[in-house]
């Protein structure tokens, strides 16, 4: 996904000449070195000095440049939170803030590194569009998008390679989620790398009998507000995945928009509000809650939830027969 | 104007009076008629809380109308407590929270030479303020990329909000901490407008590198019970205080100088 990330940035630096880039020490990991190497008078190391940076970028933005500031998702959004809130989100300046190494994908770093809750921050940051996207080929779609957007825009990526998910003629639009799968007992909704593991759990759901719709919302802010009001009201019960706390992220966007419209039971999928630790990528998402077995467990606990809501005929026969409970369950 | 609002940092606008009027009214190339216009020089107000100091100087100079300082802080009035750049014309950035002002200044720097624009980067540092450690990450920035466009002016009237600098958390040597980044240092009365728009002269022209002006200041310049006094950092006057402060000022301006505006 970084991979895709910096040779996105070459491309759209032969594009635009005020695309600037900024990073702190971390070129080669988040893969500016790439920018860097091709545009040395438009690439601007920063060395450890996060606050620094993210002021810098406002300075260049409000001069017209496009800054793209890179560093590990956790220091974007906490370290250099209050430069990113009253230099560039209240200014409405137009930089982009790209969270490398998001969610738990600097597993064997640690939770000193890992980024669990840079979406909340980002979220409710007035002014932010906040984007997660979910494979290669989104982020390449996400990245040009964000550049040809006027406006500050929080970027989080993963570290790793993450399976493709999307084949050409996919479409990356702001405040639009994808529907990658059709249902009609409950939806799944996913922000970020974990898509591929909620299509998994949906396949699985679908072999028992349980038919999922499964919407893949990479952009969290302005979050698709119709796709999840129409979820609720066709689908009945929702979950969501997320790589994040599930205080803050998707999930209580999700829950935000369905107060407001249709409420409907609402299981979350994601780290239960607690720090992880050291280890395989891949073994700590399972460990911390993100596995496909936890997402088909919360989709059955939705759908449990559910209440029984009879059909006009069904109700005027149980009036009949007696009231019969609790069958949709 | 923070007498009516009864809310306001009069000691850290009153210290830099002269300086901001040796900037607007002599230093600064822009147009009042086109205060986006992109050639302009660049003040990063990073004491925001100077702002009545600034707001005054804009009016003086038309793009913001003299009734308008009525209503500073208000609700709904556009002269916000602290500079916001979305609501004034004149405001390059939106300042207020301390430690940001260098990093911006270095980053309008380095976009002023990538678009080949030769504007000057002015940014306007309380002394208090260089506790913050951004401000020795920007100055080691700006020292790596020589930026000769950037002029750093700090307002050493050696007193912040707790007391004096010295006591809260001392900065000296100043002049040597800047060096040692690898500033060029400059000094100034900075109550004496007129060696004040020398010296900004002198930093612009011979610039090989960024420049620090530290201009000695009085906090409260002007007004006897205010002076040197930490009391006065963010506390309006009562009416007798105001009355008898703009006596004082009054009698000052026989001097005839353009400050105090």
């Amino acid at each position: 996904m970084r991979e895709t990330y910096g040779r996105t940035l070459v491309e759209l630096g032969r594009e635009n000449p005020d695309i600037v880039v900024l990073d702190c020490d971390v070129a080669h990991s988040t893969k500016t070195v790439h920018f860097g190497r091709e545009f040395p008078d438009r690439f601007f190391n920063f060395g450890i000095q996060e606050a620094n940076m993210m002021d810098a970028a406002a300075g260049l933005a409000s001069v017209g440049l496009v800054p793209f500031v890179n560093t590990f998702a956790f220091l974007a959004t906490l370290r250099a939170a209050e430069q990113v809130r009253t230099s560039i989100a209240y200014n409405g300046l137009n930089v982009k803030i790209i969270g490398s190494y998001g969610g738990l994908s600097d597993s064997y770093d640690g939770a000193s590194h890992q980024s669990v809750f840079d979406l909340a921050v980002m979220r409710s940051m007035p002014g932010m569009t906040v984007i997660a996207p979910s494979d290669n080929l989104e982020t390449r779609l996400a990245v040009r998008a964000a550049a040809a957007f006027d406006g500050p825009v929080y970027l989080r990526l993963c570290r790793n390679e993450v399976p493709d998910l999307f084949g050409e003629g996919h479409i990356f639009e702001f405040g639009k989620a994808n529907l990658v799968r059709e249902g009609r007992d409950l939806t799944l909704i996913v922000t970020g790398i974990l898509a591929g593991r909620t299509v998994r759990a949906a396949e699985a759901l679908a072999r028992e009998g349980i038919d999922c719709r499964v919407l893949q919302m990479s952009c969290l802010k302005p979050v698709d507000w119709e796709a999840i009001r129409k979820a609720s009201e066709e689908t009945g019960a929702l979950v969501t995945v997320e790589e994040h706390n599930i205080i803050g992220g998707l999930g209580s966007a999700v829950a935000e928009v369905l107060g407001a419209t249709r409420p409907a039971p609402l299981e979350r999928v994601g780290i239960a509000d607690r720090y992880a630790e050291s280890g395989d990528y891949e073994q700590l998402l399972d460990k911390y809650g993100m596995s496909v077995a936890g997402i088909e467990k919360a989709a059955r606990k939705a759908l449990g939830r559910k209440p029984s809501r009879p059909r006009p005929a069904e109700k005027a026969s149980r009036a009949r027969n007696g009231a019969k409970q609790g069958e949709t369950g | 104007m923070i007498f009516k609002a009864q809310s306001g940092h009069l000691g850290g606008s009153l210290s830099v009076a002269e300086i901001v009027t040796a900037l607007y009214f002599s230093e600064m190339r822009l147009d009042p008629a086109d205060p986006d216009w992109p050639g302009r020089d660049r003040l990063v107000p990073s004491k925001g809380h100077c702002a009545p100091a600034l707001y005054a100087a804009l009016s003086l100079r038309g793009l913001i109308a003299p009734e308008t300082l009525d209503d500073l802080r208000q609700t709904g009035c556009i002269l916000q407590g602290h500079p916001c750049m979305k609501s004034v014309p004149g405001i390059d950035i939106s300042t207020g929270s301390l430690g940001h002002g260098l990093s911006i200044g270095l980053g309008m720097a380095l976009g002023a030479r990538l678009k080949k624009q030769d504007f000057h980067v002015y940014v306007l540092l309380g002394d208090g303020e260089l506790d913050e450690g951004q401000n020795w990450e920007a100055a080691m920035a700006a020292a790596k990329h020589g930026l000769s466009n950037l002029t750093a002016i700090i307002d050493r009237n050696g007193v912040q909000l707790d007391g004096p600098t010295e006591e809260v958390m001392p900065l000296e040597p100043l002049a040597d901490k800047w060096r040692a980044f690898n500033w060029d240092v400059m000094k100034v009365d900075g109550h004496d407008v007129q060696a004040v728009v020398e010296v900004l002269r002198r930093a612009r022209a011979e610039a090989r590198g960024p420049v620090v002006v530290i201009a000695d200041t009085v906090k409260g310049k002007g007004v006897s019970f205010m002076e040197n006094s930490h009391l006065w950092h963010g506390r309006p006057p009562t009416r007798e205080e105001f009355e008898r402060a703009l006596a004082e000022l009054d009698g000052a301006d026989g001097a005839g100088e353009a400050g105090h505006a």
